[in-house]
This record gives structure tokens, sequence and C-alpha cells, in this order.
């Protein structure tokens, strides 16, 4: 794999992000929520803090318990969401306007052009990610958060956005149809999510195994301040999976 | 430059290229010649590593397309059926991206993008965002694409298709102009096309090669009988019957005045007795001349000989 043409590839699909709307209606889009979802959480940490120390009951719910757990949260689910509509159009596009022949002939390998595909949408996320630098610099111009929480929720939460890009950019490469590939991401990110559900009824063998499978459970760990690198290990065996499957559709594209 | 030998593609039990083997040399250009669904697309994406062959091999400047795709993709420079063209990125832009994916070295890229988007007539609209563009200036982006990394072997699925014609004429000068230093085999349905640009066509038809000659051999090759058409001041029944007995004849049809009278092979003194049959029976012969068997109706005798096999 060559760094520079995986480059070259994700230059160009992420300014392509910005001179189409897609971008910026998904920022507008993911800001407004995240701003809504921050200044209410806010305003209920500050009228329960005041009702405590009203009553005296004590010390209030932390900064960290408060406001940061809920928002990386929220903002997990809000991905869930929006995240499929930044890497539909990643191959199913090519496909449609068969530029991905021209990214075929090109002497460039696969893995350059998944990578590249891959690095692009998470360029995106990272933007997306960085604006939501605001929050914390709200709370500590205002508060004494702790930092480490914030640091892991922040890390926890690109890893298994880009968990969500790489499903995405897999779903993308089966179908020329950006909503089947959106679609299909959505669906199957969604029951990544609810495979905990099953656990509970599941029997002790197999309520390791799903909650194993569960992209949430190994967020735990993360919103509570904790890097467990059995964690970040499942992140990113979850990301090269589907970005070996892209690999696989891709070549098996050319035997077609 | 070129060199195909056996080379045939399936797709589940329908071949759409049944052994195929030719050649092209270095500084030629072939054309590519069959009606659509020949098997013409399916050859140009075997040669360029996009597909892989069924049976048979490819070599294109000594590699092989199979085994080493890295080497042929960067020794070509392909245009496809539908310009791979991204309609939210400027011309410029887009070339520029080409280039990088060509490894065109850093230090040449901006005069490399500036070359092909001055020679492909680009320079008036290289800021305007390819999806606000014509057909015909998409093809010539398709083209600028093809060509900004200088390859070896260029290789154009139906270049001039969608153009007008003022651009046709443009992109065939174009064309020819890449002779000296690129090998060049482009493709067509349509006739005029091969014969303004191409030196030594190759028709193809149900993925075979039904002829490969240069045009003027094939044209002669292919004078079975000739037509002749003979215009008539008042023709009747009676005179046009004397004609019909001749012998050494095909068929004879008469459309108002005009007769349309082919002579077999090897029949050609047979001429002076059609004009003397006409004269005979005072018919007032106004006009008798051979009509040339053109290109195309090669092309058609061709491809459905082939068909009625």
């Amino acid at each position: 794999m060559s760094l520079i043409n995986a480059w070259n590839i994700a230059r160009r699909d992420f300014r392509s992000y910005f001179t189409s709307p897609i971008a910026y209606i998904i920022i507008a889009g993911f800001m407004t929520i995240m701003g809504w979802m921050f200044f209410f959480s806010l305003s209920h940490f500050s009228l329960q803090n005041m009702q405590y120390q009203q009553y005296n009951m004590g010390k209030g719910v932390s900064i960290s318990e408060g406001i940061i757990r809920p928002l990386y949260a929220n903002m997990n689910f809000i991905f869930l969401f929006l995240l499929p509509f930044v890497t539909m159009r990643l191959f199913a596009e090519e496909k449609k306007l068969h530029t991905i022949e021209l990214l075929m002939t090109s002497p460039v390998k696969l893995w350059d052009i998944v990578f590249g595909k891959f690095l692009s949408s998470f360029l995106l996320l990272a933007v997306m990610l960085g604006l939501t630098c605001v929050y914390p610099l709200v709370l500590f111009a205002t508060g004494n958060p702790e930092f480490g929480t914030i640091f892991t929720s922040f890390l926890g939460t690109l890893l298994l956005a880009s968990c969500y890009l790489s499903l995405g950019i897999f779903f993308s490469s089966l179908t020329e149809n950006q909503i089947v590939a959106g679609a299909l991401t959505f669906a199957s990110g969604l029951f990544f999510w609810l495979i905990t559900w099953a656990t509970q009824s599941a029997g002790p063998y197999w309520s390791e195994i799903l909650s194993y499978l569960s992209l949430l459970s190994h967020y735990n760990n993360f919103s509570q301040g904790l890097i467990d690198t059995s964690d970040v290990f499942f992140y990113f065996s979850f990301i090269t999976l589907g970005l070996f499957l892209t690999h696989r559709v891709l070549d098996s594209y050319r035997w077609r | 430059m070129i060199e195909v030998s056996h080379l045939s593609k399936f797709f589940g039990t329908r071949a759409a290229v049944n052994d195929l083997t030719f050649e092209v040399q270095s500084g030629e250009i072939v054309g590519f010649l069959g009606p659509n669904g020949a098997g013409k697309s399916t050859t140009m994406k075997i040669l360029t590593a996009f597909m892989p062959a069924s049976a048979g091999t490819a070599k294109i400047c000594g590699y092989d397309v199979f085994d080493h795709p890295m080497e042929v993709k960067k020794n070509i420079g392909f245009l496809p059926e539908n310009p791979p063209v991204y309609p939210e990125m400027s011309i410029q832009d887009y070339i520029d991206f080409a280039a990088r994916l060509h490894q065109v070295p850093r230090s040449k890229i901006a005069q490399a993008v500036a070359h092909v988007i001055e020679k492909t007539g680009l320079g008036d609209v290289r800021r305007r965002l390819i999806g606000n563009l014509s057909k015909g200036y998409r093809q010539r982006v398709g083209l600028a694409q093809a060509l900004v990394h200088n390859p070896k072997v260029l290789i154009l699925d139906e270049p001039t298709v969608g153009l007008d014609p003022q651009q046709i004429i443009a992109i065939r000068e174009l064309i020819k102009s890449l002779k000296t230093d690129h090998t060049v085999i482009l493709s067509s349905h349509i006739l005029p096309e091969v014969t303004a640009t191409c030196q030594r066509i190759i028709v193809i038809n149900r993925g075979k090669i039904v002829a490969e000659d240069t045009i003027d051999h094939l044209s002669v090759r292919m004078k079975k009988g000739l037509i002749y058409s003979m215009e008539l001041k008042s023709p009747h029944v009676e005179g046009v019957n004397a004609i019909r007995q001749l012998k050494g004849l095909g068929s004879i049809t008469q459309t108002g005045s005009k007769l349309t009278i082919e002579i077999k092979a090897g029949n050609e003194e047979v001429r002076d007795l059609i004009v003397e049959a006409a004269v005979n029976h005072k018919m007032g012969v106004l006009d008798f001349s051979a009509e040339k068997m053109s290109l195309e109706e090669i092309f058609l005798e061709l491809t459905t000989v082939e068909k009625a096999s």
C-alpha cells in the first residue's frame, strides 16, 4: 500500500464532501442536535445541583456523570444515524458514475483505494468531533471537569464511529445504489448496538460472546475514563475486518 | 506494443469475446470496429487490466495484463465508454487528480495538466465544474485524463461519441497527432470514424474477428460484385427485360426511371451489352455509373455474413 496514493484518493473524496452540500448539511445537523442536547443537559445539571445545595443533600452529581457521559453517549447515537450518509456514497457513487473505472485502471493498489476512502470519511468525522470540543471548553471555562474522562470518551467515540465508517464503506462497495448502502449501514450498525439485548435471555456462554460482539459494550470503559487495550483491539479489529471485506468485494468486482 | 492471443471472455455461457488474436505495432493507430455488443468494450477492459480474461493472454509493452497489472496500468491511458468524470470537480482539479493517480512526478504535474488542457481545447472552461458541461466537453475531459501521464499506449473506447461534427474533427486531428509517440487503439461502431483516423482496422462481430486489414485492402477484398446504376429517359418493360436476359448479372431492381444492376465479379464486359440493349430499345440513357461499395456496405456484408453462418 502506498500512503501517497491513498492520500490522493482521500484528499479528492474529502474535498468533494465540501464541494457538494453533503458535508455542510451533515455538520450543521450534527452541531444543531449536539448543541441542543448540551444546552439542556447543562441547564438540567445546574438546576439539579442548585437543588442539592438548597436542601443540603450533600455533594451533587459530578460534571463527568451529569454532562460528559450523556453528551458522548448521545453523540454516539447520533453518529449511528448520520455516518451512513457520509459513507454511503464512497463506492456506490463511483460505480454509478463509472469513475471506479478510472481508479481501477490507474496504477494504484486496491488497498490504496479502500484506505483512501476510509481516510476521507475519517477526516470528516474528525472535523465533526473537533467541533464538539467547544463543549468541554465551555465546561473548563466555567467549572472543573475531569480531563481524563473527556479524553477517553472522545477517543472511544472516535473509535466507535470509525467502526460505523468501516461498516458503511463495506456496504457502499456492495451496491451502486446509495440509499441501499446507507440503509444497510444503519440497520447493521443498529444491530451491533442492540445485540446486547439478547445477552439477557441467552445462556451464560452465548451472552458473553454476544456482549463481546456488541459495539456498545466496548464503549462502557471509555465512558468511565478507562482505556482498556482489549476494547481498543476490538475496535481496530472491527475496522480492519470491514475494510478487508471491502477489499475482497472490490477484488471480486474485477472477476465479474 | 499490444499482443493479444486467443483471448476469450465468457459471461456465464455467453462468449463476449471469443478467441481473439491480433497485434498492434508501436506507433500504429488501430480501429476496432463492430456493431454494438460485439465485444469491443470487453476487450478493452481486459487490455486495461480492469477485467480478467477467461482464456488466452494479452500483453501490453511486454507485460502480461494478468500477471503484471501495475506495469500495464502505468503504461496505458484509458478512456472508457462513459468518461469517468466527477461532476462536482472542476476540470483543472480533475485532471490534476488523474495526474496524481498516475504518479506523474510532483514537479511536473502543473505542466502536464496545463499541456493536456490546452491540447484538448479545454482552456476556456478549465475552472468550470464538469457536471455543468455538455457531453462533448466531458468526452474531451475524459480524453485529457487518458493523456495526462503521457502513456505509451492509449485505449479509447468510442472517443468521439456524443460530439458535434466540429468537435469530432478536432478530436480526430488530436488522435492523429498522437501517432508519433503513442500507440492508439480505438473502438467505434461508426465507420467514417475509423476510416478518418486509423491505418488499420479490425472488424469484430459477436466476439470474433471477421476481418483485419488496412482500409484499402479491405475494400478491394470485398469487391465481390459491382453495382451500377442506370438512369433512363423512358424505361419500358420490354427494354428492361432485354437487359435482364443478359448473362453475368445479379439482381436488377427498378425504381422509377433508375435501374440498379449488379454485375457479378469477372463479367465486367457485360457493361457494353447493357448499354447496347438500352440504346437498341430506345430507352434514352441519361446516366450509367458505377456505385462504389462503401465501407459501410463492407461492414454490413462482413457482419451479416457472419450472422448467417
